[in-house]
């Protein structure tokens, strides 16, 4: 053996990877996949905090730190860029090699060309085979970076031992001899996958890694083995004590086979020998595989080594105490299985029923929002506890009518989905809140003008306004009605809320049009604070000066910034438009082209469901299922879970929403950035016409539009796109009258399930295409965790969403379709879809058609985009104003 | 890995590089500076007319007045450096934008190889065991890709690497077209634009289908021991590692004295050749390097007694008078030993 090869990596100082260093720790907090904190402070941009997190991993000790920004709600590239810039000014934290993580090769370029050191690329693969494995490296290499390779290849993920070793020792004899990589630069991450799942083909995973890992190091003596550790134990969430024994043992006899890196968690780490002597035998059983019924053995002692075991016992103390504290413990537990009696218990004891609302019922909401403000209860708990007093107050009705006395109320607000929108899931919530809270809820519900807004607030003498909305054209019609207001002389305050506004939108857009005050809502936990101040006398003036200097501040910096981001002209962003060889390709002919309408069977949807959004909807943060053990809103999260389950059984044994779905593949050509429907085979008549929208920004990577991904016009090659539409609220209102009267808890878990079934429909419906329909992709059998990946071939983008922005080409997909009568589906005025919980949009079928964003478009796309789609500027303004430069 | 564009050349040059300490030329910069040049012969006839100041632009030199430039390469020469660096330290499209003259980026640096090949060939034929070698030089630019130039604005950056790479490309074929030997990337302050830089001569290198050695050279600003962009001695060379350099140094901003720490700390880690190009001191307070020729040479001397080089020479402040003491006084000692897995064979 010649000279000892040793890894050298940089930031501002050097890391020499010499055996005496022992395991190298990863830093993996600074991952918007694996911290729902970063991935907040990302997403809201507050990138000083951001980087604290980074300057912790470093300061507790992480010799490497882990950059991770993918996800749909960010701008990966941008943001990437953005962070390992701002890293680059914190010498605490640069002094520490970087290692860019990203599933998306123009985000790894992107993070490259910010690195001044030596950092490491996480990760490359042999997926997509040998030709882009060999360009992606010997781009790395031109950048000076080390590499992690996945055990990964064009048939698959490698999991077991043979593969592995397969799969990396053809990686490794690929990058050394033909892409000049040195050993030492090579990292392998032969794939950590959970054991104890249950099903025996897993209970050898970890083997296979420690396996893999020994025959490598072996092999490979100068490169590294590394891994995501956490991974192993997923079957033990929520049992921490379980889980980083087997860490631990893990660790321990990987290491010794040698794995020499790994991304974890270093703070949270057993050390093997303090380790439980009969829970490190069972670990090690199941870990190494040892004896056939060490799952179970490990699972039914693991309750016993649970860390300070949470309570299953069912309390009942609490019926012990006095009403009034029985009466607080049910409104913040949410338990209303003795509310009646316990209201009126009380109302007995007091001289009024007014009095018990007053007393006891409202001390116990008051503590109830003092917790949620202080996030030591959560929306779904909250509702819950809402419905209970619901419960308490019905009851007390008749004898309040007697008394003929009214409850005094904080403040009247007006509550209304804008025109054109239909989503109320959000604006529902923010009621319950309210008026748990003790504010007068006047709801004029969805599709609200706003005229009829201004006429309402007038005749119900209201002392707030709030708005809501969800698609992006709803942003206008808030303007629209601020605009009103001020020409109205209305001097009552405004609130803006909803999942497209925005801090940015409303001090922008909104702000300026309505001097007497308007306040962005950032989500329902905030809506109390707000709503107090702006109907207390005392504070609302305060409060309206505080909110309005801090949009003008904001608008100050907007302008600032405009400056600074520059958009490249659209004739430069065409001609880096992405380059497919479409002279090599054959575009997949339909197996069974034109329209299909499918009724489709709930109960098969069920496991098709992405359940983060879920807990998105209830402003529970975190993934699925991560989330059901997550330290902070875990108990919140396995409530709701449960209940879901529940409703969801109903939904589904019971028939209470109908699923049906709708889909067309079409002859099609590209033209430029349009995509061209054909009327048939001959394609000599246009049907129809999409309009795309193309990437602007200035970067490395290619300037993409939705069109690049279909076989242009004179490649002579006879290409396809598809449509879809799909539904599962039909029958909702039917369903709605079935739940409990006023129970907002119930008829918002059946929207959101609605919702969430609708999202499966299309996942399930996109699946049939692929492998039925069109046929691309028969053999491709996907778990539900990598279709939610997204780990297929083709794309199904939706108008109205960042690769196509402007809502209203859904008119053509609707029209293509037929899709009022095949399905059932409706567009409003400003193209929301009716029945809400539906899912629209197009089939890609290209292996390198991918989602991305357009982001901001210049004058010149806007004007192009005019002209192509055939409306006037104001109008093409109107459909793209997100992305329209301010 | 390409194949080199003269392999007779490059066995020259590795078969000096194995035998002895060779020796770079001295400062360009402040030669230029004691002749005292007026506006008038910075532009020369052709640019009378060009509506910016020209004055301090140098590299301007090597087309308005080529015979002093090469009268400084043939000074050093003559006093037996083996390579002249191209007086290319700004002359590229980023740093001539100062003199509205970015788009002659390209000229600059061909005229500069030229006129530096000629001089060298005028040496060579004089003293054939002694072949001399062009070292076309790209400078750091006057902007930084990792430092923010708004102290309140930390993530913003008034250059990226696209467009320091397009830059430096464009100058390397000027300099490869003009008839440089060696490429070396030098004073380098910010060492993501020194990536930039050796992205962009690999990609020269590609379109070209060869290649040319390459040197890379650092900046230790002050007395942190570090370069401005922050990185100590060992993290720079790792940075630019995959270049693949044939030697790996310092110059600038310190004199041999202060430099040699961070030289050690080099070569204690470098797996290519070391080199040092050193001030004549650092400037006094007026500004001027004052340190004798004598005084530098006598340290250079510690320098290959430590057997910390392979190539030596001088930066800002450095004279003829200065190379000649140098010259002598690295004579006595053998080059740094070539390290493990590094070879100075041509076919390799």
């Amino acid at each position: 053996m010649s000279e000892p090869r040793y890894t050298h990596l940089s930031g501002l100082e050097p890391l020499v990877i010499t055996p005496d260093l022992g395991f190298v720790n990863i830093g993996e907090r600074t991952n918007v996949t694996g911290s729902a904190k970063f991935k907040r402070l990302i997403v809201e941009e507050r990138f000083d905090e951001a980087l604290e997190i980074a300057l912790d991993q470093v300061q507790n000790g992480a010799q490497i730190i882990d950059v991770n920004m993918d996800d749909g709600l960010i701008d990966a590239e941008a943001v990437m860029v953005e962070f390992l810039n701002l890293i680059a000014a914190e010498p605490d934290i640069a002094r520490v090699p970087i290692m860019i993580d990203s599933s998306k090769f123009s985000v790894i370029e992107a993070g490259l060309r910010c690195l001044q050191g030596k950092g490491i690329v996480n990760s490359i693969s042999l997926k997509e085979g040998e030709e882009a494995f060999l360009e992606q490296a010997r781009t790395i290499r031109r950048y000076g970076a080390a590499v992690v390779v996945m055990a990964f290849d064009e048939t698959g993920q490698a999991d077991t031992t043979e593969r592995m070793i397969e799969c990396l020792s053809r990686a490794y004899q690929l990058l050394t001899e033909q892409a000049d990589f040195p050993p030492e630069d090579i990292i392998f991450d032969p794939n950590i996958f959970p054991v104890a799942t249950g099903m025996a083909e897993h209970d050898n995973y970890s083997i296979a890694f420690i396996e893999a890992a020994r025959i490598l190091k072996e092999k490979f003596p100068w490169s590294h083995v590394s891994g995501g550790v956490s991974n192993m134990s997923f079957s033990f969430r929520g049992n921490e004590v379980v889980r980083e024994a087997m860490h631990s043992v893990f660790l321990f006899h990987a290491t010794k086979a040698g794995m020499d890196m790994g991304i974890v968690n270093a703070g949270q780490l057993a050390v093997y020998d303090d380790i439980d002597p009969e829970l490190r035998e069972l670990v090690e059983d199941v870990v190494l595989n040892r004896r056939e019924d060490g799952t179970e053995r490990l699972l039914e002692a693991a309750e016993r080594f649970k860390g300070e075991g949470k309570q299953q016992v069912k309390d009942e103390a609490w019926r012990e105490k006095s009403v009034a504290e029985r009466l607080k413990y049910a409104l913040v537990k949410g338990i209303d299985k003795y509310i009646v009696e316990d209201t009126e218990e009380a109302r007995q004891a007091h001289p009024s029923a007014l009095e018990v609302i007053e007393g006891p019922l409202m001390d116990g909401m008051n503590y109830v929002g003092d917790l949620f403000g202080d996030g030591r209860m959560f929306l779904p708990q909250v509702v819950k506890s809402a419905r209970v007093m619901k419960k308490a107050v019905a009851y007390l009705v008749p004898y309040l009518e007697k008394e003929k006395k009214e409850g005094e109320k904080k403040g009247k607000i007006l509550l209304a989905t804008v025109k054109g929108d239909v989503h109320d899931i959000g604006k529902n919530i923010v009621g319950v809140v309210l008026a748990c809270n003790g504010f007068d809820i006047h709801d004029l519900g969805v599709m609200v003008p706003a005229e009829k807004i201004l006429e309402e607030a007038k005749k119900a003498n209201v002392d707030a306004i709030g708005l809501s909305g969800l698609i992006t054209p709803s942003l206008d019609e808030m303007v629209t009605v601020a605009e009103a207001m001020h020409k109205e002389q209305f001097d009552l305050p405004l609130m803006i809320g909803g999942a497209t506004t925005s801090r940015a939108h409303t001090a922008l857009k909104i702000d300026p049009c309505y001097p007497s005050g308007v306040t962005w809502v950032k989500d329902a936990s905030r809506a109390v604070d707000v709503a107090r101040k702006l109907t207390s006398r005392t504070h609302r003036a305060e409060f309206i000066k505080a909110s309005q200097a801090d949009y003008a501040e904001i608008r100050e910096r907007a302008l600032q910034k405009k400056s600074k981001k520059q958009l490249i002209g659209l004739d430069k962003a065409r001609a880096n438009a992405k380059d497919i060889d479409w002279a090599s390709y054959t575009p997949p002919l339909p197996k069974t082209p034109g329209h299909h309408v499918i009724d489709w069977p709930l109960a098969d949807l069920v496991s098709y469901i992405d359940w983060t959004p879920f807990f998105r909807t209830w402003e529970l943060a975190g993934r699925y299922p991560d989330i059901l053990e997550d330290a902070v809103v875990g108990e919140a999260a396995r409530s709701l879970w449960a209940d879901a389950q529940a409703m969801l059984k109903q939904i589904v044994d019971e028939d209470w929403l109908e699923a049906k779905a709708v889909c067309a593949l079409m002859p099609a050509n590209a033209q430029g950035d349009d995509i061209i429907i054909y009327t048939d085979e001959t394609r000599s008549t246009e049907r129809e016409r999409f309009i795309g929208l193309r990437q602007q920004a200035d970067k490395p990577s290619a300037n993409l539009c939705l069109s690049d991904f279909v076989a242009p016009v004179g490649s002579g090659k006879e290409d396809y796109v598809g449509c879809f539409a799909v539904t599962t609220g039909l029958g909702i209102e039917t369903a709605q009258a079935k739940l409990p009267k006023d129970d907002d808890y119930a008829d918002i878990m059946l929207k959101a399930l609605a919702d969430r079934l609708a999202e499966a429909l299309a996942e399930a419906l996109h699946e049939k295409v692929r492998r039925e329909i069109w046929g691309y992709a028969p053999d491709e059998d996907f778990s539900p965790e990598q279709l939610i990946a997204e780990d297929y071939q083709g794309i199904r983008p939706a108008p109205g969403y960042p690769a196509c922005p402007d809502h209203s080409e859904k008119t053509k997909i609707f029209d293509l379709l037929d899709a009022p009568n095949t399905v059932g589906l409706t567009l409003t005025e400003n193209f929301a879809m009716w029945p809400t919980a539906a899912v629209s949009g197009y089939y890609f079928s290209h292996p390198e058609s991918q989602y991305f964003v357009v982001g901001k478009v210049g004058e010149d796309q806007l004007e192009d985009y005019a002209e192509r789609k055939g409306v006037d500027l104001e109008q093409a303004s109107t459909y793209l104003r997100p992305n329209l430069t301010d | 890995m390409l194949k080199w564009h003269d392999p007779i050349r490059v066995e020259q040059l590795f078969k000096a590089l194995g035998e002895r300490i060779l020796v770079l030329d001295g400062a360009m910069g402040t030669m230029i500076q004691s002749h005292r040049l007026s506006e008038a012969d910075y532009r020369g006839e052709r640019f009378q007319d060009h509506a910016s100041d020209l004055k301090g632009n140098n590299d301007l030199l090597s087309i308005t007045q080529p015979k002093l430039i090469a009268d400084i390469h043939r000074d050093f020469l003559a006093v037996g450096c083996d390579f002249v660096e191209t007086n290319t330290f700004n002359a590229n499209r980023i740093s001539q934008a100062d003199y509205a003259l970015e788009d002659l980026s390209k000229e600059l640096n061909l005229a500069s190889a030229k006129l530096a090949k000629a001089v060298c060939e005028e040496f060579s034929a004089q003293t054939p065991d002694q072949p001399r070698f062009v070292i076309g030089v790209l400078g750091p630019t006057n902007r930084t890709a990792s430092i923010s130039p708004n102290v309140s604005s930390p993530g913003y950056r008034n250059i990226t690497f696209a467009d320091l790479a397009t830059a430096y490309q464009e100058a390397v074929a000027g300099l490869l077209d003009g008839g440089a030997d060696v490429i070396m990337i030098e004073t380098v302050f910010d060492t993501l634009n020194a990536k930039a830089a050796i992205y962009a001569v690999e990609e020269e290198f590609k379109a070209r289908g060869e290649r040319w050695p390459l040197m890379v050279s650092g900046t230790i600003t002050d007395a942190s021991g570090r370069t401005l962009s922050g990185q100590t001695a060992e993290a720079f060379y790792f940075s630019v590692e995959h270049a693949q350099p044939v030697a790996i140094g310092f110059n600038c901003a310190l004199g041999a004295d202060q430099l040699k720490p961070h030289i050690k700390a080099l070569s204690g880690v470098a797996k290519s050749l070391v080199s040092a190009h050193p001030n004549a001191g650092l400037p006094n307070e007026l500004g001027e390097y004052d340190e004798s020729p004598e005084d530098m040479a006598s340290t250079i001397a510690t320098f290959a007694s430590d057997g910390l080089i392979n190539i030596i020479g001088g930066c800002c402040g450095t004279t003829p008078a200065h190379l000649k003491a140098i010259i002598e006084a690295v004579k006595p000692f053998e080059p740094r030993p070539l390290p493990a897995d590094f070879t100075l064979d041509v076919a390799a």
